[in-house]
């Protein structure tokens, strides 16, 4: 076997998505199977962990078979069994964690811890290879931060929120003005139509910080719509959605685009579910245009949870000989640096 | 036949294999340690020193509740996937079943039982009928007080296993009288030994959909129903 042939079978089961990938080489996706329960969590208005856990268990050895039979490979083909380690929600980690122990002890296969974080990273080298030194954008419902990489396998966090995550402050804003679960693409859908009319705060921190805060954001939109209300006035939910989604996007864009020119990066890589945003991707192609650093966004599928970027990062983990013992667990809050 | 059995599902942990009529290794804890961390190295651990490679096992039994939810899971997950990935029978059996195993050979009733919190239980009621040791209740969840007062209108001496029943052995005492009878230390952690022979004389599953027994929805689904028939 050459030496990019290797099989990583990747198993992930942080939240709310069972996902189950094999990828050849560290970019050649054979296989991606994700069962969404989105379905399921809508009537609750959010993720709810039990509920995300007994879905894992129904689905898990399914989606297995179903990721090995679209490959078109036998388990016996595989060269290492990579799973999320953390972070996300504990119960649901144990799925997928435990289905990755039984396959290496049933087949005698290394097994490769990863940190869910740097499978969204990583999602992009399915994509495009990876040149360094680069930054990461990492935006989802669970995490705002930058991320800033000198080599493969080696992360560095320089920014992060400190209080609500980008994807969080989209949910809360899309419940005040009532739009279903989840509401991110929702606020994404409105946005594009409406007009950044109302003045929203942009929380900048110091100025040399390159960490996030959207709390206070968040209040503004709740406290614009519960003055117009008394009021009696109308705010039309296109133009909040565009307004809140303006002040979003500049504070992302434009410490991303200072830290790019600061760390004096190659590439600049978007990661993480939010990076499904059209204004984000807009915003980040309209601003680094001319910047001498390229930037690559994954596709769509490849932007919210799935297995290939937990096998295309634990491919990595796996050269560098990273390796889990039979004792692995779920770490809800797995650190990246660590 | 080699069968591979796994008990994750209340804090005590058991590992057992059998091959043909013997039980050859059997694996107990009862300590408040995670089962994630723990299992699979029992497992290895009790396969090796057995000599047995997972390939030339027959069956995976596992104990698929009621108990602890992550518990449960724990080792429904590791037993569906190894079942799968085998391509090796997988049988499911009740939790309480097993520990009801303990009261086979007492006189009167049996009644297994593991503690729900809120004074809820989750147990069954067991005993012979014609000469055979079986389920005479389903395992189900239930306050404690209203379970007991269906067990006093028995009038049989009832023995109650399973290392929770010391939480309620006042209001056990205090319903039942000399009818409840409770063993000894040694009678009351479930045996994947006994899992696995129980294992053996039933019927193998679908893989892919065995799902673990939780006697319960989740708070979250039974909030929602009980709002949508409002
Ligand atoms: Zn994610």
């Amino acid at each position: 076997m050459s030496e990019n042939n290797e099989l990583i079978l990747a198993i992930e089961t942080s939240c709310d998505e069972t996902a189950v990938a094999i990828v050849k080489g560290g970019t050649e996706i054979l296989s991606n199977v994700v069962a969404s329960q989105i379905e399921s969590h809508k009537r609750f208005g959010g993720v709810v962990p039990e509920v995300a856990s007994r879905h894992h268990v129904e689905q898990i050895t399914i989606v297995l078979e179903e990721a090995l039979e679209q490959a078109g490979v036998t388990i016996e083909e595989i060269t290492a069994v990579a799973v999320t380690e953390g972070p996300g929600l504990v119960g649901a980690l144990l799925i997928g964690v435990n289905a990755a122990k039984a396959l290496a002890f049933a087949h005698n296969l290394p097994l490769v811890p990863v940190h869910h974080i740097a499978g969204h990273i990583y999602a992009n080298r399915l994509v495009k290879e990876m040149e360094f030194p680069l930054l990461s954008l990492v935006v989802s419902g669970g995490h705002t931060e930058l991320i800033y990489m000198k080599e493969h396998g080696s992360y560095e966090v320089i920014g992060e929120t400190r209080d609500d995550a980008a994807g969080e402050a989209y949910d809360k804003v899309a419940r005040t003005i009532n739009l279903p679960y989840p509401g991110g693409p929702h606020i994404d859908r409105l946005a594009e139509v409406g007009e950044a009319t109302i003045d929203l705060p942009r929380a900048w921190l110091e100025p040399d910080s390159y960490d996030f805060s959207f709390s206070g954001l968040k209040s503004a939109v709740i406290n614009t719509v519960h003055n117009a209300s008394q009021r009696g006035q109308e705010i039309r939910p296109e133009d909040l959605a565009a307004s809140f989604q303006a002040s979003v996007i500049e504070v992302l864009v434009e410490k991303t685009a200072r830290a790019a020119k600061e760390y004096g990066v190659k590439q600049v890589l978007l990661a993480g579910g939010v990076a499904a945003n059209k204004g984000l991707r807009k915003a980040l192609e309209e601003r680094f245009k001319d910047a001498n650093c390229e930037l690559v966004i994954p596709p769509l599928f490849l932007c919210t949870d799935n297995a290939a970027m937990i096998a295309a990062a634990g491919y990595i983990e796996y050269k560098k000989g990273k390796r889990a013992e039979l004792t692995l667990n779920g770490v809800p809050g797995l650190d990246i640096e660590a | 036949m080699k069968v591979l059995a796994i008990d994750t599902s209340n804090l005590v942990m058991g590992i057992a294999v059998t091959d043909g009529e013997k039980v050859i290794g059997e694996y107990i804890t009862n300590l408040k340690k995670n089962h994630s961390i723990r299992v699979m190295p029992a497992i290895h651990d009790l396969l090796s020193e057995l000599n047995i490679s997972p390939q030339s096992l027959d069956r995976i039994v596992v104990a698929r509740g009621p108990g602890s939810y992550t518990g449960v899971r724990i080792g429904v997950t590791i037993a569906k996937t190894l079942a799968w990935t085998l391509k090796k029978e997988l049988v499911g059996v009740s939790s309480l079943e097993v520990l009801a195993q303990n009261g086979k050979h007492f006189e009167g009733l049996v009644v297994p039982l593991f503690d729900a919190r809120r004074t809820q239980v989750y147990t069954g009621l067991y005993g012979k009928r014609n000469g055979v040791f079986q389920s005479i209740e389903p395992d189900q969840l239930i306050l404690i007080e209203d379970w007991l007062e269906q067990l006093k209108e028995r009038n049989l001496p009832i023995s109650f296993f399973g290392n929770d029943v010391a939480l309620h052995r006042p209001v056990i005492q205090e319903m039942l009288g000399e009818a409840a009878l409770f063993g000894s230390m040694a009678d009351h952690n479930p045996r994947p030994s006994e899992l696995a022979i129980l294992g053996l004389s039933k019927k193998p599953e679908e893989v892919h959909t065995f799902v673990p027994s939780y006697l319960q929805l989740a708070e979250a689904e039974a909030k929602w129903l009980a709002s949508k028939e409002k």
